[in-house]
């Protein structure tokens, strides 16, 4: 075992966490853990753009954009965070084009903006140009200039670092973080990282569903950790379905398709988002379109043999202004589906995208520990956090947003709580938890195959837990659960060497994606009512009067009953917008 | 419009076969030297290498070992050299591929195996770092963006598509004999930057590959084009860079 001193240390080398080894690293010693290469990070799968109200080629303003974030999010969004992103996304733009970032141009050599689903002038007017983009590569372009300014400023880099656990010391009556026990890759060796202050920067967790847009590597670990920390999670229940999936792989074709004018057509040829929003159409937010998409199909109208997809229809669009502003997706459909886009319509369904919900954080990333007080010397960015920002549906480009307003936040509150916290002991023995977790799953001598019970888990959460839901499927989805839960227990790995088992990681892995599983479909179950990304069958309207309040889940131990959820709630953040009725 | 949809394309449509892979494998902790060995196992329609390797990993041998993230060729871990040849494993269909013959998967060459399929890849982004590859600028910053033409914009559009998956840098007979050379990817690197209109530092750069194991090196091979996944022409941004060395100018 080895044992290292930092003052800051992030865990995660995507969006949000480079932007906040940016800050932190310039002020106090910092160290960024990732378990992957921080240009492998998700981050670079991003498409479409970073909105922001620079008015760069027509009128628009931050508080436009801060009542569509809050509409978007039906209104389960803090309204003070909401325009806390708003306001600053101006600047946060402008910082990415100082630092290099190769944005696409209008003719006069301003940063070029262009139109993104639930993005409006005039609160609900009509679209508006407001994602600031490079071509259909926008977050490829954020990794690669994090990832080149942090060249710049030499940042520390553990890569091919797993962490797997948190570290709590109690001084005075008070929990504060002490750092965190990572497994390196490459030797199987543990390392513990003491420090100051600790910024979770981990991403999300899509391959809890079977179809997703997500890496295979978006497993939670960051969620699941605080999660089994006795930390709680928000709004998990809130899961994003990315409606342009590449049918039956779940490869995502950006949003900006239909911001160039693509159009989502049924098997009849019909333009069915004329229908569910008359106002935006295509351009209306995700859970609105996911949600129409799957009801063509489930009521016939779907295209091809088992009538189980429907069409983006990019072909009324000029072969050189597709080559221009969306190259990248047009080669996916070629490559993987073999569909040429300027002649024939491409095969879309929902993917599971992005998770709305996270661990609870103030404006400046500091996690709460509970409704009120804050993890002194904890933070959290990225889609790890949920500030809330996203309420109960993402708007298109508002995640590239996020990392870059909160990671820079997470950033520069860790390196300030830093510089005036003394270091806290560790606690004692404090690998021993994760080595007990290893060594116990590595010397277990037979027992089922981890992608068994992984495939299984995806399966019930794709039919279960996905655009729609009711209590039945619910609680098949929550049985299921608990019985892949009894099962892992006795999982075991083939590989029982130290160096590069990816094997045993795997195994760990899906062990956090059970417990996120849980916690999603628990409050799905409680939440008896259709909100953003939540739709109930058995419950479908938004019910303001029992359900605008946040879900906070906690772990729960029992004798008698094992680990479970606990349910607490949390009120909404009001200021500017009463709730209204969504229409697009 | 009508035509087109009814005549939409099927996913899925490729019915399932049975692909052999002849995987090389290497484990130090017990293997002395590198072998190989073969698996058999159905696959499907839209299949990607990527897919039989995790289905080998997952059904039949947990111990075999290789990179991936993202699954759809944006994040760069999973180049190997596929029957000969360096790709994305995410991103070779098997069906495009010969069948009727075992598809060869190693790992990528000119940089040291550290298990199975996975090399280490400190090297590569040393020489990546070596080139300097952020924007440098002087003089005061700008309140707004610093303004760029669409033409301006164009001219170093190529070579920011870069994802560093090393499949151009591990497929150059020049980079596999001599450990110095900085590689196709640290100049492509340094490309993006040199013909970046806001950028002033040009000069440290094209100063940096002037140097003994810079872009003189370069025999002109065009393997790292051909390897290139996102479709980069690297060996004419080295050639433009070779230029800009000659005429000292950009």
């Amino acid at each position: 075992m080895q044992t290292h001193q930092y003052d800051v240390v992030i865990v995660g080398a995507g969006g949000a966490g480079m932007r906040a080894a940016l800050e932190s690293g310039q002020r106090v010693r910092t160290a960024v853990l990732t378990k992957l290469y921080p240009t492998r990070s998700h981050t670079g799968a991003a498409q479409g753009g970073m909105c922001a109200a620079l008015a760069n080629v027509e009128e628009d303003n931050w508080e436009w954009h801060t009542f569509d974030t809050v509409k978007g999010g039906d209104f389960l969004v803090d309204q003070d965070a909401a325009e806390v992103m708003a306001k600053e996304a101006i600047d946060a733009v402008l910082d990415l084009e100082k630092m290099g970032l190769p944005f696409n141009r209008t003719p006069d050599g301003l940063i070029d903006q262009r139109r993104f689903g639930g993005h409006t002038r005039k609160h609900g007017e009509a679209a508006v140009r407001r994602s600031c983009y490079a071509a259909d590569r926008t977050g490829h372009m954020i990794l690669q200039t994090l990832y080149q300014q942090c060249l710049k400023r030499d940042v520390e880099f553990f890569n091919e670092f797993y962490v797997l656990d948190l570290l709590f010391t109690e001084v005075e009556g008070v929990r504060r973080t002490a750092g965190v026990v990572a497994y390196e890759l490459a030797t199987g060796e543990i390392h513990v990282f003491r420090a100051k202050a600790v910024v979770f920067a981990t991403g999300g967790a899509g391959k809890v569903y079977k179809t997703t847009s997500n890496a295979h590597t978006l497993t939670g670990d960051g969620m699941a950790i605080a999660f089994r920390r006795g930390l709680p999670l928000e709004d998990m229940e809130f899961f994003q379905f990315h409606p342009t999936g590449l049918a039956g792989l779940g490869i995502l074709l950006s949003e900006a398709a239909r911001g160039e004018g693509a159009i989502l057509r049924n098997s009849e040829g019909e333009r069915f988002m004329e229908r569910y929003a008359p106002t935006l159409k295509d351009l209306a937010p995700r859970d609105v379109v996911a949600r129409a998409m799957a009801n063509e199909v489930r009521e016939g109208r779907g295209s091809g043999p088992d009538k189980d997809y429907v069409l983006l229809d990019l072909t009324h669009l000029e072969p050189a202004h597709i080559d221009a502003k969306l190259p990248d997706i047009t080669e996916f459909a070629r490559t993987y589906l073999g569909v040429e886009p300027y002649t024939e319509p491409v095969p879309v369904f929902p993917t599971a995208h992005y998770a709305m919900g996270g661990m609870p954080t103030t404006v400046d990333a500091e996690v709460l520990a509970d409704n009120t007080h804050v993890v002194p010397g904890l933070y959290a960015a990225g889609e790890v956090a949920c500030v809330s920002v996203h309420g109960a549906n993402r708007l298109g480009t508002n995640s590239l947003l996020d990392i870059n307003v909160f990671g820079r936040r997470a950033g520069l509150a860790a390196a300030e709580f830093a510089s005036r916290a003394p270091l806290v002991e560790l606690p004692p023995s404090p690998e021993a938890a994760t080595v007990a977790l290893l060594e116990e799953m590595r010397d277990r001598a037979d027992g089922e195959r981890v992608a068994v019970l992984r495939r299984e888990l995806q399966e019930t959460m794709d039919a279960n837990a996905q655009v729609f839901r009711s209590e039945a499927t619910l609680k098949q989805a929550l049985s299921d659960i608990h019985g892949l839960k009894a099962r892992y227990a006795t999982v075991s790995v083939q590989d029982k060497g130290r160096r590069f088992n990816t094997d045993l990681l795997e195994a760990v892995e899906l062990g956090f994606l059970l417990d996120l599983a849980e916690v999603i479909v628990v409050g799905a179950l409680e939440r008896k009512e259709s909100r953003g990304g939540h739709f109930r069958e058995d419950y479908q309207n938004r019910d303001d009067v029992n359900y605008m309040r946040h879900t906070m889940a906690y772990r729960s131990s029992s004798e008698e009953d094992g680990d479970g959820v606990r349910l607490d709630f949390k009120p909404v953040v009001v200021t500017r917008y009463q709730p209204m009725e969504r229409k697009f | 419009m009508t035509a087109a949809v009814a005549d939409a394309p099927v996913a899925g449509a490729v019915p399932s076969f049975q692909v052999t892979l002849r995987l090389r494998r290497f484990n130090p902790e017990n293997d002395t030297e590198p072998r190989w060995e073969e698996h058999t196992v159905t696959m499907h329609g839209t299949d990607r290498v990527l897919d039989a390797l995790h289905k080998i990993k997952w059904e039949i041998d947990g111990s075999l070992t290789f990179r991936r993230s993202c699954a759809h060729g944006i994040c760069g871990s999973d180049a190997m050299r596929i029957n000969g040849r360096n790709r994305l494993a995410c991103k070779t269909l098997l069906k495009d591929l010969p069948l009727d013959k075992p598809v060869t998967v190693e790992p990528i060459k000119g940089l040291a195996v550290l298990k199975d399929l996975v090399v280490d890849m400190d090297p590569f982004f040393e020489a990546y770092k070596s080139i300097m590859p952020f924007l440098i600028t002087s003089g005061n910053e700008p309140s707004r963006e610093r303004r760029q033409s669409p033409e301006d914009r164009a001219r170093y559009d190529d070579t920011t598509k870069c994802i560093m998956c090393a499949a151009c840098t591990s497929s150059c007979p020049v980079y596999w004999s001599d450990g110095q050379y900085f590689g196709p990817q640290a100049i492509v690197g340094a490309h993006r930057f040199i013909f970046d209109s806001r950028d002033e530092g040009a000069e440290q750069r094209l100063e940096i590959l002037n140097d003994r194991d810079g872009v003189w090196r370069c025999r002109t091979t065009f393997n790292c084009t051909d390897a290139c996944p996102r479709g980069i022409e690297v060996t004419k941004a080295i050639q433009e860079v070779k230029r800009a060395l000659l005429f000292r100018r950009v």
